[in-house]
């Protein structure tokens, strides 16, 4: 049964991976890429990998779906047809395929108790038999992520860090100026307007000129829908932050979610109010912090005569350590994922639609 | 030494990069950025020598064993790459005070710096650590602050320059990490040396055969090893003066070392040179590389490209060391890793005051360069003899002991070869040196008559490099023993015992 479904869903993932290559019209292509990796996540959770499938959908089919639209709306919705076929980039593409493919074929059957990932002493049987009591939490996903192999998560947060400030360097957080607002969407032209407008939001009857330009001006329902969902996204959030050692979650997932309550907010109801709930210069503290967070925690360890990010050290005994080590890395990973995911909307989100 | 040392090698520069984004002052942010990497320095110097004398260092992160948890092991190859990188970055750091001034907007200048720190951690990340994943981490932390630094640069080609770069630098990065995956799948770990004992049993030799190929090609493209190097030139003639001169000593030089890392420690001398035939594969592309990019080299008037194609030719040469696969030919590789980096951020850098106070680096409009900037025209002609191998400069010593281990496998042809691109890289060199020197200029204006030198702060960093070039060039003896010590280590394979935990 199980072996089926997940069949089922690969057979999906390869045929939405072929109508991504396939389609012209590049937001199709972003919509069905968001299907894509929901489809992935689905296929993670058949493969028991939650944590994962947690990531895959909220990062996958939320987040980067939103990017990707806000990086359509800076240009045209179809690809430029090209007129030479890249025979070369096809043969390149086929000889590493068959490569992978070949790669498999002696490799362990799929859930094989037997395989090497499943046997290594050092590793998996050492971390499914041992971290209960050396470092705690019930889920051992968060054990390896945050203690085990801390540090990787520590350069992975960096990772995030870099691609935020690396938007921010490159497209830059530049306020429209009263004067510069006219090149809106031309008649014919055929951009995606990311955010609703809302200067207009105060009651006052919008022209119908207007209405056709912002077709969800109007659209109260899902303002008002808007509103009662956002706590609960942001309750969510913080749960999946702080519930990490004990269900799939953690401080990735966590920020994503978090972010994605705001950039709600600011599809909805427009970057301007967003921005007074969460002016860019807050979000830039949000990500250095987060990232400092984590950076001081190692610092801490060594100070108290551990290794680096040797939690061990930082309360009498050694399970109250590391579990106050989790707890304030993966805070700092939520803190620069949220500063990052929304400063990314922002920066895309601000250049033509408002 | 301090046990902690290692970890705050890397730590320091990593906490400094938020720290330069937090503040967001100008000068601030470089202040910030010198103190961290001159920490680094220190502390890679520190670790360096105790390398030498005590030897190999492991160092548990986290505090857990070796194969659950992550942990450095740092010998005397990577204890040099550390010293090289982080000395590199450190003088053109200085350097870049001023470029950066003029080429980079005020209100950027943090993440300017942030970017450059964060580079500096993810190539010594990777250089230090003795885990394959944490090498993909690190990686990352690198390549995405390498894109963010090319980004930088005045010319609005900088961008697709960057694109570009970010395309061929994702596959490279994706095909390592699908080869770590493999390896992961064929003998359930990801340590170093967990990985070197347990690839020869493991029953999925064609999943080790495939992660073979996919590292191979991703860190060929990393390094930008001849057929792959299409993102070098047009990269590092847009980016900002000071990320060129940055990058071409650091980057690609980091790159190599992966590669002699996974293919010597890894998967194992006789694997990868034995069953697998690594020398048919480099040895043909090093030598096409260093013959074709030489030449064309030759035909460039723009100074960077020009650099720049020399680059990747003179990559060549590191790779054909390697490719020669033994004591000697690995000897010079490593000898070539350093002395290029020297040499080429010397050139970048003279070649970055000229853009300084001319604004271009356009070879036919040269004239009279002499006569307005004779500090930076003598840097740039010493540091090209280096490039040619002209004897007393660090070039001689690596083409010497390059062309010894040539003739030491009866390969007398490829020190024909060797020779002859060196005679290619003495037309480019002379050909910038005979517009610099001896043309006259056509209409003598009033402002090309006086000097007008590069300030200070960039001249004496670039000295200070090239015055390094020629000591190591005249004391070759203490770059080729350390080479030679690394060669051996590397030849042999990881060593266990541990002068501390």
């Amino acid at each position: 049964m199980e072996a089926t479904v997940a069949n089922v869903l690969l057979t999906f993932l390869a045929v939405t991976a072929v109508g991504i290559i396939m389609l012209r019209d590049l937001l199709a292509a972003v919509i069905l890429l968001g299907a894509y990796s929901l489809i992935a996540a689905g296929a993670f959770v058949v493969m028991d990998a939650v944590d994962v499938a947690f990531t895959e959908a909220a990062v996958g089919s939320g987040i980067s779906t939103i990017l990707f639209l806000g990086a359509l709306s800076f240009t045209r919705h179809d690809q430029k047809p090209r007129p030479n076929h890249s025979w070369m980039a096809l043969f390149l593409a086929v000889a590493a395929g068959g490569l992978l493919i070949y790669g498999t074929l002696d490799m362990p059957y799929y859930g094989s108790a037997t395989s090497a990932a499943q046997t290594n002493p050092g590793l998996a049987v050492r971390f499914l038999e041992e971290s209960g009591s050396e470092v705690g939490p019930p889920n051992i996903v968060t054990s390896v992520l945050a203690s085990y192999r801390g540090y990787d998560t520590l350069g992975e947060t960096m990772v995030v860090f870099a691609a935020g400030i690396a938007v921010l360097s490159i497209l830059g957080l530049k306020r429209r100026r009263p004067g510069e607002n006219a090149p809106l969407d031309a008649p014919g032209d055929k951009t995606t307007t990311l955010v609703v407008n809302s200067s207009a939001d105060d009651g006052s009857i919008a022209s119908p000129n207007e209405m056709k330009r912002y077709p969800r001006q109007r659209h109260r329902v899902l303002q008002v829908v808007t509103k009662l969902v956002i706590p609960f996204v942001l309750m969510f959030g913080l749960y999946v932050q702080f519930h990490g050692d004990y269900g799939p979650g953690g401080g990735f997932q966590a920020g994503v979610i978090f972010a994605s309550g705001f950039i709600l907010y600011g599809l909805i109801f427009g970057l301007q109010k967003t921005r007074a709930i969460m002016p860019p210069s807050a979000l830039r503290i949000l990500m250095c912090l987060g990232l400092l967070l984590y950076c001081g925690t190692g610092l801490l360890t060594m100070v108290l005569g551990g290794n680096l990010l040797d939690y061990n050290v930082l309360a009498h005994d050694a399970l109250h350590g590391q579990h106050w080590g989790i707890f304030t890395v993966e805070l700092g990973v939520g803190i620069t994922v949220t500063g990052v995911m929304i400063s990314l909307f922002y920066n895309f989100a601000s250049k033509r639609s408002l | 030494m301090n046990v902690q040392i290692p970890a705050l090698l890397i730590l320091v520069p990593f906490t400094a990069a938020p720290l330069c984004v937090l503040f967001r002052h100008a000068v601030a942010s470089w202040v910030i950025a010198f103190c961290a990497n001159f920490f680094s320095f220190f502390a890679a110097c520190v670790v360096l020598s105790h390398v030498r004398s005590e030897g190999v260092i492991r160092y548990k992160v986290g505090g857990w064993m070796a194969p659950a948890g992550i942990e450095y092991y740092i010998d005397t190859l990577n204890a040099a790459v550390l010293v090289l990188v982080s000395g590199i970055s450190l003088i053109v750091l200085v350097y870049s005070y001023h470029t950066t001034k003029k080429e980079v907007s005020l209100s950027k200048h943090h993440l300017f710096y942030a970017a450059w720190l964060m580079c500096l951690t993810g190539l010594m990340g990777i250089a230090i650590t003795g885990d394959a994943f944490n090498v993909f981490v690190f990686l990352e932390v690198s390549s995405l602050a390498t894109y963010m630094l090319i980004s930088f640069g005045k010319d609005r080609r900088a961008l697709t320059a960057t694109f570009r770069y970010l395309i061929m630098g994702s596959v490279g990065a994706s095909f390592i990490l699908i080869g770590i995956g493999f390896l992961y799948a064929a003998t359930g770990t990801l340590n170093m040396i967990d990985l070197a004992e347990r690839i020869p049993d493991s029953e999925s030799q064609r999943a080790v055969l495939v992660a073979f190929s996919f590292i191979c090609i991703g860190v060929m493209i990393k390094a930008a090893i001849f057929p792959l190097h299409a993102w070098l030139p047009n990269a590092y003639t847009y980016a900002p003066t000071a990320v060129t001169a940055f990058l071409s000593g650091t980057a690609t030089k980091v790159s190599l070392y992966v590669l002699l890392r996974f293919f010597f420690s890894i998967f194992g001398f006789e694997f990868s040179f034995g069953q697998m035939l690594l020398t048919g594969v480099l040895l043909p592309a090093a030598i096409v590389g260093f013959l074709l990019m030489s030449l064309v080299a030759v035909f460039q008037t723009d100074l960077r490209r020009m650099l720049a194609y020399s680059s990747v030719a003179q990559l060549g040469y590191i790779v054909a060391g390697i490719a020669l696969a033994s004591q000697a030919g690995l000897t010079a590789g490593i000898v070539h890793i350093v002395n290029h980096a020297l040499v080429k951020s010397a050139l970048f850098m003279s070649v970055g005051c000229i853009i300084y106070q001319i604004g271009h680096a356009h070879r036919p409009s040269f004239d009279n360069l002499f006569k307005r900037m004779p500090f930076t025209c003598i840097a740039f002609i010493i540091s090209g003899f280096g490039l040619i191998g002209v004897p007393l400069t660090v070039g001689f010593i690596s083409k010497f002991a390059l062309i010894e281990a040539s003739l030491e496998q009866n390969y007398w042809w490829l020190a024909v070869l060797i020779l002859v691109s060196s005679l290619m890289a003495l037309v480019y060199v002379a050909r910038v040196a005979e517009v610099m020197l001896f043309r006259k200029s056509r209409q003598e204006t009033p402002e090309s008559s006086g000097m007008s030198e590069a300030p200070m702060s960039m001249l004496v960093p670039m000295y200070l490099l090239i015055a390094i070039g020629l000591y190591f060039g005249i004391n070759g003896s203490a770059t080729l023993s350390l080479a030679g010590e690394a060669a051996s280590q590397l030849l042999s394979g990881f060593t266990m015992e541990l002068s501390q935990q």
